[in-house]
């Protein structure tokens, strides 16, 4: 492994373990957090291959449709749900950090920043599912 | 006989030992003591061969800071009543090598602190004789918060990318280097930005936020990273779209 | 001295970008037709309405950032993950290829897949 070389290596150095993610509770989070994008990657290949059937007529739609209801794909939509929701929180709750917005020579409170994403938020799902079940 | 609580520290003697290893040592519990004073006691009364860095006693020296039950924290900051009945682990802080019993190694630190160039610089020094480089309250409040590190390390303990991969700037160089960016009397952002912009800059942190939350400064180094990555992107924006642009 | 130009910046905004995406547009699609839809939660819509809102060029564009930014928003957490969680920092290049190469061949996947719709 690269060590840094600047200076001689002194002193009892230990390997940092496989499973440091199990370590602390926050970094089980953060590792669960990154895994979130996996699920989001398997929907978007979900939504690619309901592409595909939308555009391959009304018989293959509703093959699709069909596969959608089957037991194993509907526990994985649950679980992938479930880490999109965590994606979702956590992403609103954090930036915040990542955009220092000042007014008047003082820095906005971080609620004011993550609020606007949360309203965001359920505006825009009010708005997609109004017009996906509007017809 | 007043109480006692009992202290699990880690020994490590480079010319004696392989490996470290705890030894167990029972010291008064006081509520007015500190994990330090423990340290303090044991070092006077049971065993002067215990090693270990501190200084001022109070939170502003940064060099007491270890591991206490698996928590990176200045030890003259953390009491022992709050870790009754015990026992309390005391261990070097993690992700640094160890040289003897409690002290680590922290050149590695050191050299990529100065590497972020956290001081002032100016395109052109002004003569003393024109007197101080101004700044008003707002200017000052806008950096102030990362201005007070007092490079205890806690926040390379705490943070795993750091322990996976040695060459990364780290938590406390960065927020120190976005201290001097956000100075108004700074003019070597772009200087710096060559530095930090880089795969072992600010790129290779992950937003963990460990580090955050362990500062004993309440400096927030993950906020300064991402705020910092914002700044780096726009720049970078900024050099696609006008590349004849110079620095 | 200028250092080597870093393409960081550009994954990096890539990776926000498709975060944000992420959060905001995709629990709403999973609970719809991941959930909702095939419990009987709520009426499924039919073949044509759907269409009909993909084909027009605005649901076209609303597709595409729909899966090419969130794939790109995996490849580069799943990277760091890789590195992080496996300690394979050495095999960087193999990582990369098989994140960035992957969601660029989503993204290429998704625009033909699009460009298809009748």
């Amino acid at each position: 492994m690269l060590r840094y070389t600047e200076y001689p290596p002194r002193g009892y150095r230990v390997r940092v373990s496989t499973y440091w993610w199990t370590g602390r509770r926050a970094y089980l989070r953060f590792i669960l957090r990154e895994l979130s994008s996996i699920f989001v990657a398997w929907f978007v290949l979900e939504t690619l291959f309901q592409i595909n059937a939308l555009a391959g007529g009304p018989s293959a739609y509703s093959d699709f449709e069909q596969f959608l209801r089957n037991p194993v794909v509907i526990a994985s939509n649950v679980i992938s749900f479930l880490f999109v929701l965590f994606h979702a929180v956590t992403w609103f709750n954090l930036s915040p950090k990542a955009m220092a917005v000042r007014l008047g020579g003082k820095r906005v409170p971080a609620a004011l920043i993550a609020g606007p994403n949360y309203v965001a938020w359920v505006l825009i799902s009010a708005g997609v599912a109004w017009l996906i079940l509007r017809g | 006989m007043a109480e006692q609580i009992a202290l699990e520290i880690t020994r490590y003697s480079p010319e004696r030992d392989k490996t470290p290893s705890m030894e167990e040592f029972e010291v008064p519990l006081r509520k007015e003591w500190v994990v330090l004073d423990a340290l303090n006691y044991i070092k006077d009364k049971v065993d002067g061969s215990l090693s270990f860095r501190w200084s001022c006693r109070m939170g502003v020296c940064g060099s007491c800071g270890m591991m206490v039950n698996g928590e990176p924290k200045l030890t003259c900051a953390t009491f022992l009543n709050d870790y009754a009945p015990g026992p309390i682990r005391v261990e070097p802080l993690k992700n640094f090598p160890v040289m003897r019993d409690l002290i680590v190694e922290i050149s590695d630190f050191l050299a990529k602190l100065s590497k972020v160039k956290p001081w002032l610089i100016r395109k052109k020094e002004k003569p003393i004789s024109e007197g101080e480089y101004l700044q008003t309250p707002e200017e000052l409040d806008s950096y102030r918060q990362f201005s007070m590190c007092i490079n205890c390390l806690l926040c390379y303990a705490a943070c795993p990318v750091y322990g996976l991969d040695p060459l990364f700037a780290g938590p406390a160089a960065l927020a120190l280097a976005q201290r001097y960016n956000m100075d108004s009397r700074d003019e070597g952002k772009s200087e710096r930005l060559d530095v930090l912009s880089q795969h072992d800059g600010i790129w290779g942190c992950t937003f963990v936020g460990e580090c955050t939350q362990v500062c004993p400064k309440h400096v927030d180094p993950a906020g300064a990273i991402q705020q910092y990555k914002l700044t780096a992107a726009q720049e970078w924006v900024k050099s696609l779209l006008m590349p004849w642009g110079g620095k | 001295m200028a250092a080597k130009r870093s393409n960081e910046p550009f994954l990096w905004l890539l990776f926000s970008a498709g975060g944000v995406v992420a959060a905001l547009l995709v629990p709403v699609h999973l609970f719809l037709f991941g959930l909702a839809f095939p419990l009987g939660w709520l009426p499924a819509p039919a073949h044509d309405t759907l269409l009909a809102l993909a084909r027009s060029p605005i649901g076209r564009i609303y597709l595409l950032v729909f899966c090419v930014l969130p794939l790109f928003h995996w490849a580069h957490r799943f990277r760091y993950t890789l590195y992080d969680g496996l300690q394979i920092k050495h095999l960087n290049e193999l990582v990369n290829t098989l994140c960035y190469g992957g969601a660029t061949v989503g993204a290429a996947f998704a625009v033909y897949l699009i460009w298809r719709i009748p």
